[in-house]
């Protein structure tokens, strides 16, 4: 895919010395650079693990002039706690339903629009594919108020259809699925073409079914983005009915900072579901966001 | 495209007459039916609210009190309201230090992965992934706690090192370094992975190459894995400049913008105008302000990415 027609030109600029030894030597040798990639890595997991810690001790021994990182007693007291005091099921419920039901959505819609923009020839079609890229380079906290206006004209605050369908297709999503689209060989549906398959036919058993890698990566992307986001679930639900994990704990920890045992149990269960699905399909997902940033 | 697009062009004109407007529409009608749904949406959640922001924007609408037409009162309030300066100043100290420092360590941290033969490079590109996957508002709640005297293990131990235990999240000075931090802490490991695709596609020929001509390691790192990274380099900075002018999660768990201002971004403050003082005509005029800036930005990387096509 790379050609980098340019490279032998910058291997000429770097200066040869044929008087040196040819030099193998790395800065680090692959001792320190463990030691340094373990180090950075526990940095990063720290605050997890320490949340983690904290949220199974009794809340003396959270308040102390010693923090330590563990404690010697264990308790699951703040977990029985924090389950009802979150309404746990209902806010997981919500977020499952929320990010789930616009990733879904927004893969069947998305990629019928892609695949009329890579395949069929119509009038209009670039001032779509004109508009689809104007919308990619949109915030969309500028239709934040506009939309709370047009969602309470609806009466569609606090209702799923309000968090799900104002998300139901996606610029970004058109756009890498068009691009993907245009990367199949068309060979593949001129023979069903010629058999007089219908478009819908070719796009459904033709189409979607090479895609489905570029469809899972997608996928991911509108499920981790949907489930994680605050502000817009922040905007849709006024009461706690809708609430999703992180908009729920976000407005919970502000009505309850003086319970550190409560909140650390809380804000742990609203991050251990999306760390288990990681550790999970963690080689797709990280290959995924690999491939998506550069192709 | 262009090619298979006029042979097409040419089977329809063969084809005579009645016949061929029919197919004509048929076709039109095929791809409208496909895109409909998308379409419905974007109309009616992207660019009707679109173009009801733009009318709020000249109007002093606040979600109880009756709205008036005032022209551009909102944009000049705007340019003479020290609150919008100041909050676009801190967007700004966010974004210049969040990006750069984001990106040396993501490119420090893949160059390090990347190694063959070190031991455990998967579990610990895993670790440092981590924070990507989860909520950037919830994992905010942990550092907050952290940043809290009375519990937090970041005072005690600054403390044991002889600094003098601070509020950050109480002081105007250190509140935003604190949400700067965590701001890092979510993104470095995702534009580390990015930099290790990256760093995958150069082929090892050049690294042997400069090496049996005597480049050393910091010359092999300049001039052959630098210039070849440019892209990916250019896609991570703005992916981080564009979502670092859109940061809220954990300056609204952490700080609320506090205290006294000092961590508002331009999104807290469109969030506090509409849906605190529901200013919502106001919020709707900075949210156009931040539009404009978002464009600047994806302008840039359109033209990047024209530039890439060209190349490859």
């Amino acid at each position: 895919m790379r050609s980098a027609t340019d490279t032998p030109v910058q291997i000429q600029a770097a200066p040869a010395r044929p008087s040196r030894p040819p030099s193998g030597r790395r800065i680090l040798s692959t001792g320190w650079a463990l030691a340094v990639g373990i180090a950075a890595a526990l940095i990063i997991i720290f605050p997890l693990v320490w949340v983690f810690a904290n949220s199974i001790k009794p809340e003396s021994e959270i308040i102390t002039a010693h923090p330590g990182l563990f404690s010697t007693t264990v308790t699951g007291s703040n977990y029985v706690q924090a389950w009802d005091a979150i309404d746990f099921p209902r806010l997981f419920l919500n977020t499952v339903i929320f990010a789930g039901g616009v990733t879904l959505l927004s893969l069947a819609f998305d990629s019928l629009t892609a695949y009329a923009l890579a395949r069929l020839d119509f009038p209009g079609r670039n001032v779509i594919f004109v508009l689809v890229l104007v919308t990619l380079m949109l915030p969309f906290q500028v239709n934040l108020v506009p939309l709370f206006l047009f969602l309470s004209d609806l009466h569609w605050l606090n209702t799923y259809q309000g968090l799900i369908l104002p998300r139901a297709t996606n610029a970004f999503g058109i756009f890498f699925l068009r691009q993907f689209f245009m990367s199949i060989p068309k060979e593949l549906e001129d023979a069903a073409r010629v058999d007089g398959a219908s478009e819908f036919r070719i796009y459904r058993s033709v189409v979607l079914r090479l895609s489905v890698p570029a469809l899972l990566t997608l996928g991911l992307f509108h499920f981790m983005y949907n489930w994680n986001d605050l502000l817009w679930p922040l905007i849709v639900s006024t009461n706690s009915s809708m609430y999703t994990l992180s908009s729920g704990l976000a407005l919970f920890l502000g009505q309850h900072v003086i319970q550190y045992g409560l909140v650390m149990a809380g804000s742990v269960l609203a991050i251990v579901p999306m760390v288990v699905a990681f550790l999970i399909i963690q080689r797709r997902f990280t290959e995924s966001i690999a491939t998506s940033g550069l192709r | 495209m262009s090619v298979s697009t006029t042979r097409r062009r040419a089977l329809v004109a063969r084809v005579s007459g009645p016949f061929a407007t029919r197919t004509r529409r048929r076709r039109l009608l095929t791809a409208y039916a496909f895109m409909l749904p998308s379409l419905v949406i974007m109309a009616l959640f992207m660019f009707y609210p679109l173009i009801r922001a733009a009318w709020l924007s000249l109007t002093n609408y606040s979600f109880f009190g009756a709205s008036q037409f005032i022209g551009l009162g909102n944009y000049t309030r705007l340019l003479h309201d020290p609150q919008f300066w100041g909050d676009l100043g801190n967007t700004a100290y966010y974004a210049a230090v969040t990006t750069p420092v984001s990106i040396v360590l993501a490119l420090g941290l893949a160059l390090l992965l990347n190694r063959r033969g070190l031991p455990a490079r998967g579990i610990l590109r895993a670790a440092i992934f981590l924070p990507a996957v989860v909520s950037l508002a919830v994992a905010a709640i942990p550092f907050r706690l952290m940043f809290t005297p009375s519990i937090g293990l970041i005072t005690y131990w600054l403390g044991a090192l002889g600094i003098h235990a601070t509020d950050w999240l109480g002081s105007t000075t250190l509140a935003m370094p604190a949400v700067i931090i965590v701001g890092i802490w979510k993104n470095v490991g995702f534009y580390m992975v990015i930099y290790i695709a990256g760093l995958q596609t150069i082929p090892r020929e050049f690294y042997e190459a400069a090496r049996i001509d005597g480049a050393t390691t910091w010359q092999r790192f300049r001039l052959i894995t630098l210039p070849l990274l440019n892209n990916t380099t250019m896609f991570v900075t703005i992916i981080a400049l564009i979502s670092s002018f859109q940061a809220f999660d954990q300056i609204y768990v952490m700080t609320q913008g506090g205290p006294a201002f000092s961590t508002e971004t331009l999104v807290m403050l469109i969030y506090r105008q509409g849906f605190q003082n529901f200013s919502m005509g106001y919020a709707s005029a900075i949210g156009y302000v931040l539009v404009l800036i978002i464009l600047l930005f994806s302008l840039l990387q359109m033209r990047f990415f024209n530039r890439r096509a060209i190349r490859y």
